[in-house]
């Protein structure tokens, strides 16, 4: 199948601090990849990167064969097909959800207000939220607000959607409505790449899972290996640290 | 009460003229405010060391410094130290922009300093360029922001102007004291109604800003 997403020996490095040393990665059509890893392995960071929010040191990321970095005249056109959803206080407080989803479509791709606007509301009841359409961000919920968020990103159709712990932020109660929306998105065909810390979400969602740790990618595979069969010692301990009991 | 004596002559057109003076110094010393405190406030905002130890030190001055002591230094001194020879008003427009500049300017750097960094990576990961982002993103936010707090500012100049009357301009107050001391033989009770006058002056001069501000606020609430 087609690549959408390269990433060829990347690194990131601030100051004397290391991040990640030589990631490769890729990403092909319909795919879903997501990657685990311990608080601080690089892993929010390796997915900021891959939509020029920070810059790299080494390496090159491709979407769909063009250059993704922050040198990049045309990074703003590249942008838009790559959507991010982020763990929280992304949506634009003074605009109502509406407003939310309808500014970059209207303002960015210059599309029709009428037929955005009738694409917002189909996306909105899609994610039962049809009724919040003109609330503002402050009035929903850590959930719903979440739900938005990844409309928002929706609504540009990109190519590939970005999440970078999307619940991590969330009361416990709020997390399984925004992750069946993910899951019913991965199920359509979507190309996802997806941070999180929900070890049964990234099982159930994922084609392939990957294990960052220390910045460099320890072990990646089909999820029902990954979880049953790890072959690295770290990657066992690390999802050890997600059972209790035995 | 006195209020009479508001009716002999052009007493009441005099007050209003007197506060007009006091508006217009203050609406002017507003505008350069905004316009140099907007200037300023991102300015600070940069965080540049050297910009950041001048403007907190200007800053304090203007918090420590009465006002009136502002006007008497840039009135009476600049005279004698500087020998140019400033009018009460422009001495006035000066000092209350001094005061407006500082205020205005942290009042940016504040509003400038609360949106969150996520507000600017969401939008730009949504394709927004840099200008979109300020344009629909950031200073709608700041703008809100802001209102409240710089129409408090705002009303605060226009009440604070009173103070010119001690560097010989002749304002509002001035106006009124002048009214009473010339009345006194024949209406010797002018003071309570004519400063009871000047007091519904200044608060329907007021008023309405604050009205506005509250509007704004309720507005943009939900």
């Amino acid at each position: 199948m087609e690549e959408i997403l390269t990433v060829k020996n990347i690194s990131k490095r601030y100051e004397d601090i290391t991040v990640f040393q030589d990631l490769n990665l890729s990403v092909k059509k319909g795919e879903v990849v997501v990657i685990v890893g311990p608080s601080g392995c690089g892993k929010s960071t390796f997915l900021r990167c891959l939509n020029a929010l920070e810059d790299i040191q080494d390496g090159e990321i491709l979407l769909d064969g063009e250059v993704v970095n922050s040198g990049n005249k045309d990074l703003s056109k590249i942008r838009e097909k790559i959507g991010m959803v982020f763990q929280s206080y992304d949506l634009f407080p003074h605009l109502t959800v509406l407003q939310n989803l309808m500014l970059a479509p209207t303002k960015v791709k210059k599309r029709d207000k009428k037929e955005v606007q009738k694409e917002a509301l189909e996306l909105l009841e899609r994610v039962g939220l049809l009724s919040k359409k003109d609330n503002y961000p402050r009035q929903l919920s850590g959930g719903q607000k979440q739900r938005v968020a990844i409309v928002r990103a929706l609504i540009m159709h990109p190519e590939i959607l970005l999440l970078d712990e999307i619940t991590a932020a969330l009361d416990p109660e709020m997390v399984k409505e925004v992750l069946d929306v993910v899951l019913s998105l991965a199920k359509e065909g979507r190309t996802m790449l997806i941070v999180t810390h929900e070890m049964q979400f990234a099982r159930a969602v994922s084609d392939r899972m990957i294990f960052i740790d220390g910045g460099k990618i320890v072990e990646e595979g089909a999820p029902k290996e990954f979880f049953e069969n790890p072959k690295t010692e770290r990657l066992k301990k690390f999802l050890q640290t997600f059972t209790y009991g035995d | 009460m006195g209020l009479e004596v508001l009716l002999k002559g052009n007493n009441f057109i005099r007050l209003l003229l007197g506060l007009s003076v006091a508006l217009k110094i203050s609406l002017v010393s507003v505008v350069i405010s905004i316009v140099l405190g907007v200037v300023l406030g991102i300015l600070m905002a940069l965080k540049n060391p050297v910009i950041t130890v001048v403007s907190r030190v200007y800053l304090e001055i203007v918090r420590i410094m009465p006002q009136m002591v502002l006007l008497f230094i840039v009135y009476f001194g600049s005279t004698k130290a500087l020998l140019i020879n400033l009018s009460a008003e422009a001495a006035s427009i000066i000092v209350f922009s001094f005061w407006g500049t500082a205020e205005m300017a942290d009042l940016v750097r504040g509003a400038l300093g609360s949106i969150p960094v996520i507000q600017y990576e969401s939008s730009m990961s949504l394709g927004l360029d840099k200008f979109q982002t300020y344009r629909y993103v950031i200073v709608p936010q700041i703008i809100r922001r802001m209102i409240p707090l710089s129409i408090n500012l705002i009303t605060r100049m226009i009440k604070t102007t009173s103070l010119v009357m001690m560097i010989g301009i002749v304002e509002v107050l001035k106006v009124g004291q002048q009214i009473i001391e010339a009345n006194r033989k024949s209406s010797p009770n002018a003071a309570f109604g004519i400063f009871l006058v000047i007091f519904l002056m200044y608060f329907l001069a007021c008023w309405p800003i604050s009205m506005l501000s509250r509007y704004l606020e309720k507005k943009w609430e939900n």
